[in-house]
Order: structure tokens, then C-alpha cells, then sequence
């Protein structure tokens, strides 16, 4: 229980009510982020490291609960009415998610959707939110950022579109930054490339990342702590060292089997 | 049978697009020149990013696009030349299972009917009842319960709609399986499992296996040789063991730089080397090299002309001006 | 599977039927239009009383629900009650069956097209374009006058051969769609035929909307129907029609409204009540609406 945890998750649960049953996704979540660490959750799919952060954020689907606390900058996230999660939500705590196209309006040009954020949540004029959105957008090394703000998202390749994404996440220099699942759906070099992007920045910007992932070497060049997902509980929770080269339990040792290990080209 | 099963020569599929409304009509080279060989109880594996063209090798391959230039070969025919019966039985040969496994099965029927529509198509003189017993045969070939068949695909898991997508293309005995990035989609956990499967029918049933995917861990589990294709073209092809010893194509040797490990200290020194750049346009490849934009050894040749296919070695081949010093 | 979505197990018709029962309203119209149907269907073979009888005791009769007509009477002194469901059946049935051919037609036109694409698709949808853009209205004035007037047929191949257009440039959309799908790429590698893809694989996902809009379309013909009886161009007298009813009834308005009031109380319920189903049963078959 560290006294200035940026967000401080006790005993969540996450309970979906389905054809009249009540179905856990997620039990006994508990987590605290420090400032400026990156915590890699780790699982496989239906470990419900998704819904955790999901309930953290209020975007459980509507026969979706929450029960427990998630405190966030001195506010309780569970429950918390609408109005202000809204003012959290993008602000406060920036998100990245795994299907860019499906995250992005198709009709706006990107550069507005950064510039979106901006005018809602820090208040800037237009024309200094797409100052500033430009900015943003070259900070993410989107390839010749002033022409590809004016473009739509259907224009960009998938790796650029992750770009934006991680632009609007950042845009207001928000302390807690949640990516779910970001590199997924992405070619391999474009993957290595945002890696080593969010690793940049989370250095410059030193602000706290839960990366979700499936994929230990992902988490690997980025966490300093790695939690182990299975069935919606923590089955264990270490320093990455620790989980990458010690793990303690079958279940962490058993999706280490399966990864890549060895420098060069002998995989 | 001593020669290859399949043989594809200079395959080109070339797209015509417009640009906008009142654009100009580009041509968009999806592939611009592969050529392999498959032999029976071989596994070829097909490596590439976005962009590479494997999508459409696999689509050309069974006949669902028609090459804009070049000859696919099946068992001594060419393929563009098929009567109407012969192309039945190509139909019969070949065999492909998609990426998105939920998608490939049609939601409105049953497991039961979409693993027997081969069946229906190709052995027409069966009846319900002896299409359900083969059903049943080939679910247990896949390791799936009987009472799969009564499902609907959505109530499946992805990991068995993949196994119901197995079976299906099994169902009628094929010599050939196309994998279109078949287990990209699903778990790590899963993914072994499917390419045990695979394994076990390739080396059961003579099955030749064209496996296409941009994971290398996955490729190197089931590959015997490897091709691997950057914008519709060659860069190398190599024996598995000696591909994954020693790259010797620059875009190869990105590739494996890429993989994440799982290894903090390998990692982090990893993410400071990344390649540069993104793939160019299929509609305006670069002249020369189409990977000398990215290429950290570029230089001034690559720019200018196109690099040979040539070999390198024992059944290798490099598509690069300066592999030898590399 | 459950947990990521929260989705109930089933088939997909089941999980359609299952979210279709929650609609309480869809549950009553569709209740509704039945007893509609059955009463159209059976009432005036029930009744004592003919659609074309005159009853000169009680001409222009208001309604007296235990008296002799329950709803009154016409003019001629004919049972209005029993002429409304005479004139419900006619609607119905010209409805139905005009839709149900509209739709045969509709759906072929436009899986043919969509799925052949290139040339084909191109040809067959610029003469649905064509067609369209004439006016059909007088088309079916013309039609009704140079054959045979007051014929049923006529009347219902008129209504019918217009009603096709729109459900062919809907399914031809929707079929592009699906031939993109990956199940259909699978099915054309296992060499299933063009036919077979489309009566196995494209008409069966097209089934919701299909449906969907045959209910819509059914309220749409028989208005049309009423509308064109009317006019004095549909359904001739004494034989009764939703439409001729109404026209009647308007003349009377002033003076006795319930010769208005009942047929075309009758024709907007059963309209509002097809409208009702029609669009919870688009609700239920979209397959990416969450259960609520």
C-alpha cells in the first residue's frame, strides 16, 4: 500500500450477469503503480486482464459490475458517476487500444482527433490544438506529420495509426497511461518500432504504464514489474527479472516455455 | 511421384486501382515474381509483413485469383489450362485455411454442415447419413468432441473453429494445405497445439503444407524450407535450420531483430537498434531494391538496379547485391 | 467465450427469438396482426349478416356494440363491421402476396447481380435504376385502366411488379458484402458452385433482412392497395376494400364518422402494428446488438 501510488486497485472484481448467471471475469485484482513504472499485465486470452482495466475505467459493458476500489489521484474510479470519469477519462489517463481503425473516427482527419482532445480537456482554441496536435504527432515519429494530419484514418497503415492513437493517449501529458494489447495487431518490425517509442517516451515523460499484453517478450524490454493473469486472478506478481528468469509459479513458467529466449537467429 | 507437387513460375497478380474519383488508373504489383516448388510431405513456409503479397500468393495458389502473369503447375498440369472436370479435382487437391477463424465458418450453419459441404461438392453420391459418419471421422482426426457438430460457430472458441476449418479442408483428402497466417489469431498455448496438429497430418497423410505467416517462432516449428517475400518479391529462400543459423538477406536479419524476447536485458538492447521506416506503397515501389529505403547496407547499386535472384549456397537463394560481404 | 462478451449461448435464431420476446410492445402487435389475420380470415363466415346485404332498417346506423351492427352501417344499410373484415381480408391478402412476389423477384434480381458482379451486376442494376426513376404511379393507372378494372390480379401483379426495386438494390448491397466475406472465399476454395453459394451461403445471411423487410413492406403494399382503391382504380364495389371503405366513410365524415372512423382506424392499427414487429425484428437479427 505505497503512499503515492498513482493508482491503487484493491480486491476489484468484475462479475457479468448472462442469461440470468452470474459469470466472473475478473476476482481479487489488486495492484499498486508508482509513479513512472511500467507494469506489464500479462495473460492469455479470458484471463480478464482486458475487463480489469476496463472496470478501472467505467467501460464494462452494460451487464457488466465492478465491486472494490481503484483509487486514482485521490478519487475512487469504481462507481464514480459518469460526468466524472469523462473528465478522467483521456485527461487524466490516456489509453491505448489494440484495433486502431475501430478506435479512430473513420471521418475525421487525425490531426483533429488529437486536436479533439485538447480543446475539450485543456481547454485550448482550435488553432493551438493543432499547434499542439502537430506537435504531438511528430513527438510520435509519424512519418511526414504535417501532410498525414490532414488524411483519415483509412489512409494510414496500421503502424501509423498506432502512432495517433499513442499521440491522442499522450496528448494532454496525462501521469497514468493504459495500452491494451497496442502492438497486437501489428507487422513485427512496425511492432519493435512502437516498443521502442513507448519506451522513449515513458523515459522522457516518466509517467506510469500498464501495458496488456500476452506476450512476454513484449513486456520484457518495457516493465519494471510483470503481473501474471490466469482465469481473472494475479497468480503472480514480481519484478520482471524475477518473472523472465525465476518465475515461481507453473502457470508463468508455462508461458515462458513457450516464448522466444535466445538472442541472434536461433529461436 | 519424384517431382514437385506444386510449381509456380514468375507469379505476377497485378490490381488495377483509381485513385479518387477521377484519378488515373494505377497498377497495384501485389506480387511481382515469386516462384517456388512444393513437393509432397514437404512444408514450405512464407514469411512476410503487410504489404508482402502472401495473402495473395495463398489466393493464386488455390486458384481464387487469376495470376496476371506466370504459370502455377499442380501435378504436371498448368493450372490456367484445366478442363472443367480437371478443375473439380483441383478443388479436391488444394486446400486452404484462413487467418480469422471465426470468419471462415459461416455463421448461419452447423459445424456438422460446414464440415460436410466438401463432401456435398465432391462426393455427391453420399447420403446424410454417410456425410455425418465421415463428419464424425474427421472431428475425431481433429481432436474435437462429437458434440461440436450440433454448434454454431460463434459458440465455439477460436482455437476450434480453427479445428472445424482443419477438418473441413481434410474432409476430402487434399495433397496440399494453405495456411493463411492459420494461427495468428489465436493464443500462444493454442498455437502449438494447432501446429501439432498440422505436423501430425503432414507427416501421416504425405500432406504438402504452404504455411504463411510473419512469425518466425511459428514457422520455424513446422517449416522445412522457407521463403521469405518483401512487396511481392523474393528476398531469400533457405532450408529452416540454415535460415535461422545465419540470415544473409538484410530484410531476413530485420526480421529475427525484431522478435521480442523474453529477456529484459536482450530486449531493451534490441529496442535502441530498430529497423527504420515503414514498408513504401505497392503502388510506387522504389526503384532498384524494394527494400533499400529501409536497409541499413543500402548503397548506391541498390538504388539503381533490381538485385538477381541468385544462389548462395547449398539450395539457398538471395535476392541482394552485397550478401556476400554481409 | 461468455466471459469477453457476456453474450447467451444459443443458436443464432434462438438469441433473435430470445431478444425479439423481450420486446414487450413487438410481442403485442405481433399478437395483434395475428388475431387481425385469424378474424379477417374466419369473422365473416362467422357472422349471420354478408358483406353485401342491406339491412333498410338500419341505414346509416352508429355503432351499437350487443346491438344488431356492432359497428354500424353504411348508407345501404351493409354491416360495417362485417365489411371491415371483408376489406381486411382483400388487404391482407393482396399485401401478402404482393410482397411475397416482390421479394422472390427482389431477392434474385439482387443476389444475381451482386454476386455476379462486373458487367451483369452493372446491367441489372441500371434497369432497376430505370425503373425506378419512372412513375410508377401512373404506370399502375394506366395499367389499371387498359386491362381489365376491378380485376384482382391485375391489381396485384400492378402493385407487385414495382415493389421488388428496393429490396434488390438492398440485397445487392449486402451481397457485395458477403462475397467478401472469409466463409464465402472458403466455400469458393472447396469449389462450391454459384448457385449453391447463393442458396446455401449468401440467401440464409440474408435472412434478417429479408425478413425485416418484408414486414415493412407488407404495410407499404397494402396502403398502396387502399390507396389505389381509393382512387376508384383498385378494388371494385360492392366487393369492400380498406380503400373504398375509406372513401365512403370521408364523404360521410361529417355527418356519421364512424362510416371514417372504423375502416380507417383499422387500416392505421394494422399498419402501426406491422411497423412495430418490422422493426423489432430488425432489432433481434442484428447480430451485433447486445442482449440488453
Amino acid at each position: 500500500m505505497s503512499e503515492n501510488a498513482v493508482l491503487e486497485v484493491e480486491n476489484l472484481s468484475v462479475r457479468f450477469a448472462v442469461a440470468g448467471q452470474q459469470i466472473t471475469s475478473v476476482s481479487d485484482f489488486s495492484l499498486s503503480i508508482a509513479p513512472g513504472e511500467c507494469v506489464g499485465i500479462v495473460g492469455e486470452s479470458g484471463a480478464g486482464k482486458s475487463q480489469a482495466f476496463l472496470a478501472v475505467m467505467g467501460l464494462l459493458a452494460a451487464n457488466g459490475r465492478a465491486h472494490g476500489s481503484a483509487r486514482f489521484e485521490a478519487a475512487e474510479l469504481i462507481d464514480a458517476p459518469g460526468a466524472a470519469l469523462d473528465r478522467i477519462r483521456g485527461a487524466r489517463i490516456g489509453m491505448i487500444f489494440q484495433n486502431p481503425m475501430t478506435s479512430l473516427t473513420p471521418h475525421l482527419k487525425v490531426g483533429d482527433q488529437v486536436a479533439e482532445l485538447l480543446v475539450r480537456h485543456a481547454g485550448l482554441s482550435l488553432r493551438a490544438a493543432r499547434r499542439r496536435a502537430l506537435e504531438m504527432l511528430t513527438k510520435v515519429q509519424l512519418p511526414d506529420a504535417e501532410r498525414r494530419a490532414r488524411q483519415y484514418p483509412h489512409e494510414l497503415s496500421g503502424g501509423m495509426r498506432q502512432r495517433v492513437m499513442i499521440a491522442i493517449a499522450l496528448a494532454c501529458d496525462p501521469p497514468l497511461v493504459i495500452a491494451d494489447e497496442p502492438t497486437t495487431a501489428l507487422d513485427v518490425t512496425i511492432q519493435a518500432q512502437i516498443l521502442a517509442l513507448l519506451a522513449e517516451l515513458k523515459r522522457e515523460r516518466r509517467m506510469s504504464l500498464v501495458l496488456i499484453t500476452h506476450d512476454l517478450g513484449v513486456v520484457a524490454g518495457l516493465a519494471e514489474r510483470v503481473a501474471v493473469m490466469c482465469a481473472g486472478r494475479i497468480v503472480e506478481c514480481a519484478d520482471v527479472t524475477t518473472i523472465l528468469r525465476a518465475p515461481t509459479h507453473p502457470y508463468t513458467q508455462s508461458l515462458l516455455r513457450v516464448a522466444p529466449h535466445s538472442a541472434g537467429t536461433d529461436i | 511421384m519424384s517431382g514437385p507437387l506444386l510449381q509456380v513460375t514468375d507469379l505476377q497478380v497485378h490490381f488495377r486501382v483509381r485513385r479518387g474519383a477521377w484519378g488515373r488508373q494505377t497498377l497495384l504489383r501485389a506480387l511481382a515474381g515469386v516462384s517456388l516448388q512444393v513437393r509432397a510431405h514437404e512444408a514450405l513456409g512464407v514469411v512476410g509483413e503487410s504489404g508482402s503479397g502472401k495473402s495473395t500468393l495463398a489466393r493464386a495458389i488455390l486458384d481464387l485469383i487469376t495470376p496476371t502473369v506466370g504459370r502455377i503447375v499442380w501435378n504436371g498440369s498448368d493450372v490456367a489450362r484445366l478442363a472443367a472436370g480437371e478443375r473439380q479435382q483441383l478443388r479436391r487437391d488444394l486446400a486452404i485455411i484462413f487467418q480469422n477463424p471465426l470468419a471462415s465458418l459461416d455463421p448461419r450453419m452447423l459445424i456438422a454442415e460446414i464440415i460436410g459441404e466438401p463432401l456435398r461438392v465432391h462426393r455427391a453420391e453420399l447420403d446424410e447419413r454417410a456425410r455425418q459418419r465421415e463428419v464424425a471421422k474427421l472431428l475425431e482426426r481433429v481432436g474435437l468432441a462429437r458434440a461440436i457438430a450440433g454448434r454454431y460457430p460463434h459458440e465455439l472458441s477460436g482455437g476450434q473453429c480453427q479445428r472445424v476449418a482443419i477438418a473441413r479442408a481434410m474432409i476430402v483428402k487434399p495433397r496440399l494445405l494453405v495456411c493463411d497466417e492459420a494461427v495468428s489469431a489465436l493464443d500462444v498455448s493454442i498455437q502449438a497445439q494447432i501446429i501439432e496438429l498440422l505436423r501430425t497430418l503432414k507427416n501421416d497423410e504425405g500432406l504438402a503444407l504452404v504455411f504463411i505467416s510473419h512469425n518466425l517462432a511459428v514457422v520455424r516449428a513446422l517449416c522445412d524450407r522457407v521463403l521469405v517475400l518483401y512487396l511481392g518479391r523474393m528476398m531469400e529462400l533457405a532450408p529452416a535450420h540454415l535460415l535461422y543459423g545465419r540470415p544473409l538477406h538484410p530484410y531476413s536479419r530485420a526480421l529475427f531483430a525484431a522478435i521480442p524476447i523474453a529477456d529484459p536485458d536482450i530486449q531493451r538492447a534490441r529496442l535502441s537498434s530498430t529497423i527504420r521506416g515503414e514498408p513504401p506503397s505497392a503502388l510506387t515501389p522504389p526503384p532498384g531494391c524494394v527494400f533499400q529505403t529501409r536497409c541499413p547496407h543500402a548503397i548506391q547499386i541498390c538504388r539503381l538496379k533490381v538485385p538477381v535472384w541468385e544462389p548462395a549456397g547449398e539450395a539457398r537463394y538471395v535476392a541482394c547485391h552485397r550478401w556476400r560481404e554481409l | 467465450m461468455l466471459e469477453e462478451h457476456g453474450r447467451a449461448a444459443g443458436g443464432f435464431w434462438r438469441q433473435a427469438w430470445q431478444r425479439l420476446r423481450r420486446n414487450r410492445l413487438a410481442l403485442f402487435a405481433g399478437g395483434l396482426i395475428v388475431v387481425v389475420i385469424l378474424a379477417a380470415l374466419m369473422g365473416p363466415h362467422l357472422s349471420a349478416v354478408r358483406y353485401d346485404s342491406l339491412d333498410w332498417e338500419a341505414i346509416a346506423a352508429p355503432p351499437k356494440l350487443g346491438g344488431a351492427h356492432w359497428l354500424g352501417t353504411d348508407r345501404l344499410g351493409r354491416d360495417l363491421f362485417v365489411r371491415t373484415l371483408y376489406g381486411l381480408r382483400i388487404s391482407l391478402v393482396i399485401g401478402l402476396l404482393a410482397s411475397a412476389v416482390s421479394l422472390i423477384i427482389g431477392v434474385l434480381w439482387g443476389t444475381i447481380a451482386g454476386y455476379s458482379g462486373g458487367r451483369t451486376d452493372e446491367l441489372m442494376m441500371r434497369a432497376v435504376d430505370v425503373l425506378y426513376s419512372l412513375p410508377y404511379l401512373f404506370i399502375v393507372i394506366i395499367l389499371m385502366t387498359l386491362f381489365a378494372r376491378g380485376s384482382l390480379i391485375v391489381l396485384f401483379v400492378a402493385i407487385g411488379a414495382v415493389g421488388w426495386l428496393t429490396i434488390a438494390r438492398i440485397v445487392r448491397g449486402q451481397t457485395l458484402a458477403l462475397k467478401r466475406t472469409e466463409f464465402v472465399d472458403a466455400a469458393r476454395a472447396i469449389g462450391v458452385g454459384p448457385g449453391a453459394m447463393l442458396w446455401r451461403h449468401i440467401v440464409p445471411n440474408l435472412a434478417g433482412t429479408i425478413i425485416a423487410y418484408a414486414t415493412l413492406a407488407i404495410p407499404q403494399m397494402i396502403l398502396f392497395e387502399s390507396f389505389l382503391s381509393f382512387l376508384g382504380l383498385g378494388v371494385q364495389e360492392p366487393l369492400p376494400s380498406l380503400g373504398n371503405l375509406i372513401n365512403d366513410g370521408a364523404r360521410e365524415m361529417q355527418s356519421a364518422a364512424w362510416m371514417l372512423l372504423v375502416p380507417a382506424g383499422s387500416l392505421v392499427l394494422l399498419l402501426v402494428c406491422f411497423s412495430i414487429v418490422g422493426d423489432a425484428l430488425r432489432d433481434a437479427l442484428d447480430p451485433r446488438e447486445r442482449p440488453s
